[in-house]
């Protein structure tokens, strides 16, 4: 069973890799790309971000109270509110306004006509589903933004929360619209395509009897919407029919006017990183604009008002008298995501897409790969699990390879990796038990109750069994290597067989360590240095984490970090400690990580009292360390580990900046050149330009890395479901670095990725630094 | 407002490819005549002393308010850093004159021009106290990439022209 859908996942993977991921790539990478310039000229963009969070975090503590300001505002503007409980409720309040309305408004000879209705752009609407209700009615739907009103005519599913059709390449779309649309001249050009749009729901909005829109914020205090569009069609859609409908989840409340200011200034440059969208239209419902009848052509736009030249004099509170207006606060789940510690960030999610856009994932697959019934990439976990379900975010969830990309993206700060890390959780709790486990259960004495997938528990738990290859090593590796074993773990685990698997080292480092002395010959080597170095004498001692990776299979750069802090006169100590627990979060496995968090933190609890500094080689562990120890430590006790903490890079930094002699380190010829692959974390820790000044200080000129990933991200890319998308993704970095003469990662995943593509070596930075490595 | 205000404005069009232009009052109907493509509608001017020339139909009927290939309208204030004009929901249709034809032009007294997007927001707050509480930021022109490259002129106009009055 298990194998079926595996095998299913990764067919399906691989028919969206093929199909929509060219078209994915282009849009949403491009998007990305101007998202970050833009991000890095602006200046108060920590404060925007800041603001922001503290708006949402603050407006959905006061939700309930902010229901009924609202509800008072648009009364005493003269329109109605109504909160939907859920999707049919909400749907079947729609369909009323909208048949009597058309009631009241038809002309005796339109009568009969379908009530019609125009759209802008709104998920909200596509969560319930109210284009299908909508139609059960009776009621004819136009989508009139350009990218729905092509899914629309497709018969297709948004594919991105921002860009909807970003799958469908203009030659498609030219296919699609001459086969149904049958033009005299056939279209070609994405010119010609929009004309025909423009001109086709122009005439559609004009006869419309209700405009539907969705709303980015709405403004509690006041009762104003607010639609953000590029291209104009929110506007045509709530204001040219005389009636409009407002759908919003509850969640876009905010309480006044002077909140909305953070929001304008972000979203769009989060979104597409324009500075500012075309229209953000601030609505105020029922408006004073005059209601434009096309059904009565000599009437002048103007008639029924004053005609008064004076903008302030006709201005009042009740907007034009013909207008009438609706707003539906969409429930949904959302209450009840407010009251879930965990899921609660989802709602402060303002549905700009950088998340998406800034996924190495999402990149390859879209959304149709990449996301639940209506929402899509990293954030939609969230909100499928919130508004349709568990289920529903469980078959995209593994997609989240916890990169952290989106981290840095998200203009009000959510931590969307942890929200995909406790769904993972909570999916895992709820699955049936597997046939496999005993194998597993063997290796594995983990905290997670039965029914977790094999895979993830074998990888949840990779601390145990690379302690047990390393212990039987080589014949670990030969057997690993072995055709039937590779089935059998394929089989069984899902480790896809096309994947070398990691070479486990028979000495760990821990044990390489102790053999030449320990603590005490480090100190002797590190005094020895200093006594050498008529520099500065750095009083510093060093814990070194031995990662599982550093530990048992890439025991080289361990012993190279080793080796540089000596010769800058640091003495070492590399202990036996316990597992970071990153491993086991990137399975969802929170308890397991937990536990581990603890006794990690327990363990060296003496070396912080002792004033030693942890340095980590692994960027995902210190990740662990510095980011998602918030959630399992004590504050102080996190704090404490946070603090003195560092990645080796950075700490070797720190070591020059206060004195130390770079020239006891391997160096370049001065412009040497190098091509450096951070790790997503490391990026999200703001530690690739601390690398990148290491080594430039020893003579080499580094070229960093734009790709978002490597593709590997832990154990994404062992897995036979994900093996097709780890190397699209990875290949677009191979692509990038392939030329340098010498490469660089600092992730064990990023390394092993690229060496597996390019077929050569790729070592860690601190092996090209460390004495004596160009000897 | 200082004259960096202005250019700064005028810089932030000239990346959206919107035309401006600074003209006195007593030359801004000419000015506007000319630019103003017929057939032309428009909403009245506010400002003293300046009003639409002949050629632009106030008080539209529908059907001249589809047929027209210009809508002029004034903006309450306008914003330098981003190139914004806010168009208000006004009883007189600023709001879909300036939205329906291809080219809008927008006209702002130059005192008006804000110099960032704070500064919007405090006039826009003004604005909602007095009852004026519907407004359109409009930056550049109308555009969408759905089609498979960037295309302006949309549901929106593809072509935008700024008259700031100077001596307003
Ligand atoms: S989670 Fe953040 S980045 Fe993603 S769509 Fe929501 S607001 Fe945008």
């Amino acid at each position: 069973m298990a194998q079926r859908t595996r095998s299913e996942q990764a067919d399906r993977i691989r028919h969206l890799l093929e199909t929509e991921g060219p078209a994915i790539h282009a849009h949403a990478s491009a998007s990305n790309a101007r998202r970050k310039e833009t991000y890095g000229g602006t200046d108060d963009l920590e404060a925007l971000r800041t603001d922001a969070r503290a708006i949402k975090e603050d407006a959905i503590d006061r939700l309930p109270e902010l229901i009924e300001t609202v509800r008072d505002a648009v009364e005493a503007n003269g329109g109605t509110v109504y909160v939907a409980d859920d999707a049919a409720d909400a749907n079947e309040y729609v369909a009323d306004v909208v048949r009597s309305e058309a009631a009241d408004g038809a002309d005796a000879d339109a009568a009969t006509a379908e009530p019609s209705v125009v759209k802008s752009k709104s998920m909200t609407t596509e969560e319930i589903d109210c284009n299908d209700a909508l139609e059960a009615n009776g009621i004819d739907v136009t989508e009139t933004d350009l990218g729905e009103w092509v899914l629309q005519v497709a018969d297709d599913t948004p594919s991105h929360i921002v860009g909807p059709a970003m799958h469908i390449s203009r030659e498609e779309i030219a296919d699609l619209f001459n086969e149904r649309f049958d033009p005299s001249d056939p279209f070609e050009t994405a010119e010609e395509l929009t004309r025909f749009a423009r001109d086709h729901l122009g005439e559609i909005i004009e006869g419309a009897d209700v405009g539907i829109t969705g709303a980015n914020f709405v403004v509690a205090d006041s009762g104003t919407i607010t639609l953000i569009t590029n291209e104009g069609n929110a506007r045509k859609c709530a204001v040219t029919p005389d009636t409009h409908i407002a759908v919003a989840g509850v969640e876009k409340l905010i309480p006044s006017l002077p909140d909305l200011e953070p929001f304008v200034d972000i979203i769009a440059k989060s979104a597409t990183g324009q500075p500012i969208s075309q229209y953000v239209t601030m609505l105020t419902p029922p408006t004073d604009s005059p209601t434009v009848d096309f059904d009565r052509p000599d009437k002048p736009i103007t008639a029924g008002t004053d005609g008064s030249d004076d903008i302030a004099e006709t201005a009042d509170d009740t907007g034009d008298p013909d207008r009438d207006f609706h707003l539906v606060l969409l429930d949904n789940g959302r209450m009840d995501m407010r009251e879930d510690d965990q899921l609660r960030e989802t709602l402060y999610c303002i549905r700009c897409g950088a998340c998406s856009n800034s996924c190495a994932n999402f990149q390859s697959v879209g959304g149709h790969g990449f996301g639940g019934e209506t929402y899509s990439g990293g954030i939609a976990t969230g909100w499928e699990a919130g508004v349709h379900g568990q289920d529903s975010a469980a078959e995209f969830n593994d997609l989240c390879t916890g990169c952290t990309n989106c981290v840095d993206a998200c203009p009000v700060k959510i931590d969307i990796p942890w929200i995909n890390t406790v769904v993972r959780d909570r999916v895992n709790r709820s699955s049936e038990p597997e046939s496999y486990d005993f194998l597993v259960d063997g290796l594995t004495p983990d905290e997670e109750n039965g029914g977790l997938d094999p895979g993830k528990r074998f990888f949840g738990n990779i601390g145990t069994v690379a302690k047990a290859a390393s212990a039987t090593a080589p014949v670990s590796n030969w057997l690993a290597d072995a055709g039937p074993v590779r089935a059998l773990l394929e089989r069984t685990l899902g480790i896809d067989r096309r994947r070398d698997l990691p070479t486990f080292q028979r000495e760990s480092l821990v044990d390489w360590f102790e053999r030449r002395g320990g603590f005490a010959a480090s100190s002797q080597r590190a005094e020895r240095a200093n006594s050498r170095d008529r520099g500065v004498d750095i009083d510093r001692e060093v814990v070194l984490y031995p990662d599982v990776y550093t530990n048992y299979v890439d025991v080289d750069r361990g012993k190279a970090a080793v080796r540089t802090l000596e010769a800058l006169g640091v003495p070492v100590r590399v202990p036996d400690l316990p597992e970071s627990g990153r491993a086991a979060l990137s399975q969802g496995m929170i308890a397991t990580a937990d536990r581990q968090a603890s006794q990690l933190y327990a363990t060296l609890a003496e070396d912080l009292d002792a004033g030693r500094d942890v340095v980590v080689i692994e960027p995902s562990d210190l990740a662990a360390m510095h980011r998602e120890y918030e959630r399992l430590l004590p504050e102080e006790s996190f704090a404490r580990l946070r603090d003195g903490s560092y990645e080796i890079c950075e700490y070797v930094y720190g070591l020059l900046e206060n004195g130390a002699d770079s020239d006891m380190l391997s160096s370049g010829d001065g412009a040497e050149p190098v091509a450096y692959h951070s790790h997503c974390q490391q990026r999200t820790l703001d530690l690739e330009a601390p690398t990148v000044a290491v080594l430039e200080r020893c003579g080499y000129a580094p070229e960093t890395s734009s790709a978002e990933c490597c593709g590997m991200a832990g154990s994404f890319g062992y897995k036979r479901e994900y093996y097709e998308l780890s190397v699209d993704v990875g290949e677009r970095l191979a692509g990038e670095v392939d030329g340098a003469e010498t490469i660089v990662a600092s992730g064990t995943s990023c390394g092993d990725q690229l060496e597996t593509l390019l077929e050569r070596d790729v070592s860690h930075p601190i092996e090209l630094l460390a004495p004596g490595a160009r000897a | 407002m200082t004259v960096d205000t202005v250019g700064r404005f005028e810089r932030a069009l000239e990346g959206l490819e919107v035309g401006f232009e600074r003209v006195a009052a007593a030359d801004a109907s000419e000015r506007i005549g000319t630019m103003a493509e017929e057939p032309a509608v428009g909403a009245p001017l506010p400002f003293e002393g300046v009003s639409l020339p002949e050629s632009v139909t106030t008080d539209p009927t529908t059907a001249e308010l589809a047929d027209a290939r210009t809508g002029v309208t004034p903006v309450g204030f306008a914003i330098a850093e981003y190139g914004t004009v806010a168009v208000e929901s006004t009883a007189d249709g600023a709001e879909p004159i300036s939205l329906y034809p291809e080219r809008h032009v927008a006209v702002v007294a130059e005192s008006d021009i804000v110099p960032n997007i704070s500064a919007g927001f405090d006039r826009l707050a003004d604005g909602f106290d007095t009852g004026r509480d519907s407004v359109v930021f409009a930056t550049g022109r109308s555009a969408t990439a759905d089609m498979g490259d960037l295309v302006h002129g949309v549901h929106g106009p593809g072509d935008v022209h700024v008259i700031a009055l100077e001596d307003r």
